[in-house]
């Protein structure tokens, strides 16, 4: 396969930018902010989602094949209109058509398959190529007009030509009306036929077939609400073991539930809980504790969390503490009660995985993201902006000053631009290839070939 | 007064993100209310702990455990990074008097049929209430069931203040005594119970 093997520490990777999708206006229109982005198994097809309800999947377009490292692009392949925004009239609510999760599922045949959810509903989405039509009926003209049959003297047998591509997006399965609180989460099982979804209280099973009804699996509804202390902030399922699923809070614990004990997982099999620190201790511990991403590793033996400033890395057989932690940025620790006010506080962050499971990423302020590389202990800081586009422009690693004197090229705390946030990132599942969102751009970098 | 004055602002900030949470688009999510709620009670607590630990010391009763338990807390509640030591074990969660049985069981039944309401309403509970709120009561009662429309009886009466103006004045009252410094505990007490509307609010959903 062409492309840079996602061998490497991050020191050894040269990032460069590649390609940058969206307006280029400072203005942004709502609809337009991207809320997710997902590679699909392959890392053929990148897909994201917005504001407004709309899915638009990138196809990855190899320079040339035949050499061994080679450039691809990404050019758009499909575009449709995956939610639109619908009003609960029995709670006089409106439910937003924004695209809070895209999972692709795992390629059976020639056409893909996506999940999409938004707060209430899920939506099976079948993407498929049409590159040739039939032509030659007897009854109807190309355009499609029917021809009077006592005009037919010869019969003929309609021949398949070749057509412009078309690629078609049609909505396949619907689930709706099985959440009564937000969906925060979609998990496709490895056993290729269920998939999860988790909102603040409930997580529910689903067959992929099966529309009106799921199972719900954990449920921690308290009886009075008023005595309500943590949330579902996330969940997935084991990339291997069908049986096994993990889901955060807003405690900043995960539980790690397995199937096959009971029915319902209210119990679980291993709690992953690390012990606070006393002396961090303030107004808003409980805040910036609680998880906003869970991903497990591609191996499946680890997984890691995303707080509010920090990414830990656990090891499923440690429960006590994760095994590795990264600060994310660490300077805002003292601004926290600014954070609170501009509610930069409940931004909730993602993380994501290299092909190896050697080097992690997330996002930060400031269109900076953080890519910690987990055998080197290095741990890098780049910057995702228009001023950083040019073609193939190596990205030159950035450093926030945290107090004292500001040196050459760093940026003081007090500079960060907190309305320019990174939450969304996705890496390429073989290649160094990342793909980095910031409001409403969407930017591919790619490991510098030579 | 820097620490009280500072959890007496975040108290505010709090109520003021709920109630702005109520008219998002999406309806009020629960997981930032749940985070809301926590935070305002942390400072309610603490602005509490404040409030009674400065009338003990007007009184000339100062005990000695309260007093340090505060000012522990006044540095661990200090909202810049602090290397002290914090026993925030020591922050007892006030007791809440106006959740009376009554109430607390209206509550678990409006919140059965995982409500069927509106946005949630922070109904206005006094400190001493002991009486059954009904003027506050969920809509949606134990005779949930009957079709039959509400009388205006039942809605909230005209001589309770709006919502709203309740909390321009509690603003308003925490304006006068950062100029005034009086009177701290009184306005204070209003805030507090305020902040008992987080608990409303998550009840609600």
């Amino acid at each position: 396969m062409c492309g840079v093997r996602a061998g490497g520490g991050s020191n050894d990777v040269q990032w460069c930018f590649s390609q940058v999708k969206g307006a280029i206006d400072d203005d942004v229109a709502e609809a337009d902010i991207i809320s997710t982005v997902e590679f699909n198994h392959s890392g053929e097809l990148l897909a994201t989602g917005d504001k407004g309800g709309r899915v638009v999947i990138f196809q990855q377009e190899i320079e040339n094949k035949s050499q061994p490292q080679c450039r691809s692009e990404y050019n758009v392949y499909s575009t449709f209109q995956s939610h639109e925004p619908e009003f609960d009239y029995l709670k006089s609510l409106e439910i937003e058509e924004k695209i809070n999760k895209i999972r692709w599922l795992p390629q059976k045949n020639a056409a893909q398959f996506l999940l999409s959810t938004n707060d209430k509903t899920i939506k099976l989405w079948k993407i498929s190529e049409r590159d040739k039509r039939p032509e030659g009926y007897n009854l109807k003209e190309e355009d499609g007009r029917y021809i009077d049959p006592n005009t037919v003297t010869a019969l003929r047998v309609p021949v398949f030509r070749p057509m412009d591509l078309m690629v078609e997006a049609s909505p396949r399965r619907v689930f709706a009306n099985a959440h009564t609180y937000h969906i925060n989460s979609i998990s496709i099982n490895s056993d290729h036929e269920t998939y999860l979804s988790a909102d603040d209280l409930r997580i529910n099973l689903w067959h992929q077939e099966i529309t009106d009804r799921s199972f719900n699996i954990v449920d921690i509804k308290p009886a009075n609400m008023e005595e309500l202390t943590e949330v579902i902030t996330a969940a997935e399922f084991h990339p291997h073991q069908c049986n096994t699923f993990v889901y955060s809070s807003s405690k900043g614990t995960i539980r790690l539930c397995d199937m096959r004990e009971s029915a319902l997982c209210d119990k679980y099999s291993k709690l992953f809980e690390e012990p606070e620190d006393p002396s961090n201790r303030s107004f808003f511990s409980e805040i910036i504790s609680s998880i906003s991403d869970v991903k497990f590793s591609h191996n499946g033996r680890y997984m890691m969390t995303r707080d509010y400033l920090s990414v830990k890395i656990w090891d499923l057989n440690m429960e006590n503490r994760p095994v590795e932690t990264y600060q994310v940025h660490e300077y805002l620790r003292s601004k926290l009660c600014s954070l609170y006010e501009n509610d930069c506080i409940f931004d909730k962050f993602e993380c994501c995985w290299n092909g190896n499971d050697s080097v992690v990423m997330t996002g930060s302020y400031n269109n900076f993201f953080r890519m910690f590389d987990r055998g080197q202990r290095r741990d890098m800081t780049l910057e995702a902006s228009r001023e950083s586009s040019k073609p193939r422009q190596v990205l030159k690693p950035r450093k926030v000053c945290a107090g004292g004197k500001r040196k050459k090229d760093e940026i003081s705390v007090d500079s960060l631009d907190f309305n320019k946030k990174i939450l969304h990132t996705a890496w390429h599942p073989q290649d160094n290839i990342i793909a980095v969102a910031t409001t409403n751009n969407l930017y591919i970098f790619q490991d510098k070939v030579n | 007064m820097d620490v009280s004055a500072e959890a007496k602002r975040i108290m505010a900030v709090s109520i003021s993100k709920l109630y702005a949470s109520r008219t998002q688009r999406g309806g009020m999510r629960l997981h930032r209310c749940l985070l809301l709620s926590v935070v305002m009670r942390s400072a309610r607590d603490l602005y509490h702990s404040a409030c009674l630990a400065k009338e003990r010391e007007e009184l000339g009763t100062a005990q000695p455990v309260p007093v340090t338990a505060t000012e522990e807390k006044g540095e661990a509640m200090d909202t810049t990074t602090s290397g002290d030591q914090v026993d925030m074990s020591r922050v007892e969660t006030e007791p809440e008097p106006s959740l009376t049985p009554t109430l607390t069981e209206e509550i678990q039944t409006s919140s059965d049929p995982e409500s069927t309401q509106g946005p949630p309403k922070p109904a206005k509970i006094s400190g001493k209430n002991t009486v059954e709120d009904k003027e506050n009561r969920s809509p949606v009662s134990p005779d949930r069931h009957s079709r039959k429309r509400r009388g205006k009886a039942s809605v909230a009466p005209d001589f309770l203040p709006s919502k709203r103006a309740r909390l321009s004045l509690e603003l308003g009252e925490e304006r006068a005594i950062r100029t005034g410094q009086r009177n701290c505990c009184r306005s204070g007490d209003s805030l507090i119970t305020m902040s008992l509307n987080s608990n409303r609010a998550i009840a609600a959903f």
